[in-house]
């Protein structure tokens, strides 16, 4: 194997896959590498939210690139499913977190006012009581007391989101490798050479998107990307009618009829097994959330690995050592994929990073070490 | 389409209800084995396409046996043994889920 492209993405999930599709688009000659079945695969595993409330509080620049992806989603969404044929089941209709109890509903007020308030904001929400709130979900238990509403979430089949990225990227003439692991990256004049297991490609761009597997490579371009796992569990249901017209953080219900249940958040290494004890908990928010779902049964559960940072936003970096390579983390592939591929990528295929990141670099880091 | 092979055990028989049809069952079969053995096809609908669907693998693997026993959707007919006066529907589409309704204990 000897080629020479004009990109190479090293991850072929979410986040590689939608830079690797941008690159593409914009006409480079792009080749992705996916280490295979032996990665930890956030992609397989996430729960599919395109979310804004919440996010960013403290960091205008995250609180916008994620306001600025909802805003592109469904130009992107129509995009993929133009190309590919695949019905990604994007709804953007609003989004709700719920409360089951009055302290819970009154720091997320707090928390909300202090997003929509912050420089440059552009986050909309109200926080509606229980009565508010049954206007746009039945079903709810005695327990909640209310809960924040953002007209700019949504939710959309992560699978089919992936599978689409993938099949654009190919049919826009980018070569997918699966199994393609990369071992070693070597500066060279005019871009950089991957050694993989199957041999040595050459690219004059190069973008790091590996998850976890970034700790190991941004170093070899002068970088850091100080990731870690977090563990997350979810539970999918049986199909059901369709009862839940707005997706929670919690539970949403997909264009399938399945109903999906998740969000548990946990240190535990590499490990990615199901927890009785955590698939209790979640079950059980489920249930005084909206009781009826006690009635449904569980028919999968499996768990994944958030690609996380020290201070949970993601980081974009652009080498200064090896021009034309950036390295980039997060744990929002979903909600992200617009503007990694429809912002982002073409700033990347010019070699440079999209303004908007310059305040989200691994660098932010350094100033607490120091 | 299946035909039983010769009987075994004791020969004894219970009655359930399929849509309204009364059907003669073998003590310690399955709901799904009844119902193949009286001529039944298709016992369910997807919901995602409407296709019709009939039991499968036999061994609570495949999900396409999926019926609606004594009330309670989406019962796997082949891991559910028979009983007397049992009521047996089939399952079309996803199943209803009274979100409204008096929640369950």
């Amino acid at each position: 194997m000897s080629a020479g492209f004009e990109a190479a993405v090293v991850g072929g999930g979410l986040l590689g896959s939608a830079v690797g599709y941008g690159l593409a688009r914009a006409g480079l000659r792009t080749v992705i590498l996916d280490e295979g079945d032996a990665a930890f695969r956030a992609a397989r595993g996430n729960f599919g939210l395109v979310w804004v409330q919440g996010k960013g509080v403290g960091s205008p620049a995250y609180a916008g690139w994620t306001a600025r992806s909802a805003a592109l989603w469904p130009e992107f969404a129509a995009e993929l499913e133009e190309r590919t044929g695949t019905a990604l089941q994007l709804s953007q209709k609003g989004g709700i977190d719920l409360c089951l109890d009055e302290a819970e509903f009154e720091a997320r007020g707090r928390r909300m006012e202090a997003l929509a308030t912050q420089p440059d904001s552009s986050f909309r929400y109200e926080m509606l009581g229980r009565n508010a709130l049954a206007r746009h979900l039945r079903g709810l238990g005695p327990e909640v007391v209310g809960g924040s509403y953002s007209e700019q979430d949504g939710h959309v089949d992560p699978l089919r989101l992936l599978g689409a990225l993938q099949r654009a990227f190919v049919a826009l003439g980018g070569t997918l490798m699966p199994g393609a692991r990369v071992s070693r990256i070597v500066p060279r004049a005019g871009g950089v050479a991957l050694q993989t297991a199957e041999g040595r490609l050459e690219a004059e761009r190069l973008v790091l998107a590996a998850g976890l597997g970034n700790r190991a490579l941004a170093p070899q371009i002068g970088l850091e990307q100080p990731v870690h796992p977090e563990k997350g569990q979810v539970l999918v249901s049986e199909r059901a009618e369709r009862v839940l017209d707005l997706p929670t953080t919690t539970i949403r219900q997909s264009g399938d009829g399945t109903i999906l249940l998740g969000d548990s958040k946990e240190d535990a290494g590499f490990d990615i097994a199901s927890t009785p004890h955590v698939m209790r908990t979640i079950a059980d928010r489920a249930r005084r959330s909206f009781p009826a779902l006690a009635r449904l049964r569980v028919v999968r559960s499996w768990a994944a690995l958030r690609v996380m940072t020290p201070d949970g936003l993601p980081v974009y970096d652009r080498s200064e050592t090896v021009p034309g390579a950036f390295a980039i983390s997060c744990h929002s592939g979903v909600t992200l994929a617009a503007a990694h591929a429809l912002a982002m990528a073409p700033a990347m295929a010019e070699g440079a990073l999209d303004p908007a990141l310059g305040p989200l670099g691994a660098g932010r880091f350094d100033v607490q070490a120091a | 389409m299946f035909r039983r092979l010769e009987a075994r055990g004791t020969g004894a028989t219970v009655t359930l209800q399929f849509e309204g049809r009364a059907v003669t069952a073998l003590a310690g079969e399955s709901v799904a084995s009844a119902l193949l053995a009286a001529g039944l096809t298709a016992g369910r609908q997807t919901p995602k396409t409407g296709a019709p669907r009939g039991p499968f693998c036999m061994m609570g693997t495949c999900f396409e046996c999926l019926m609606v026993i004594d009330g309670e959707a989406n019962r796997q007919a082949c891991q559910v043994p028979v009983a007397e006066g049992m009521t047996v529907a089939r399952q079309e589409g996803a199943a209803a889920l009274a979100l409204d309704a008096d929640p369950v204990p």
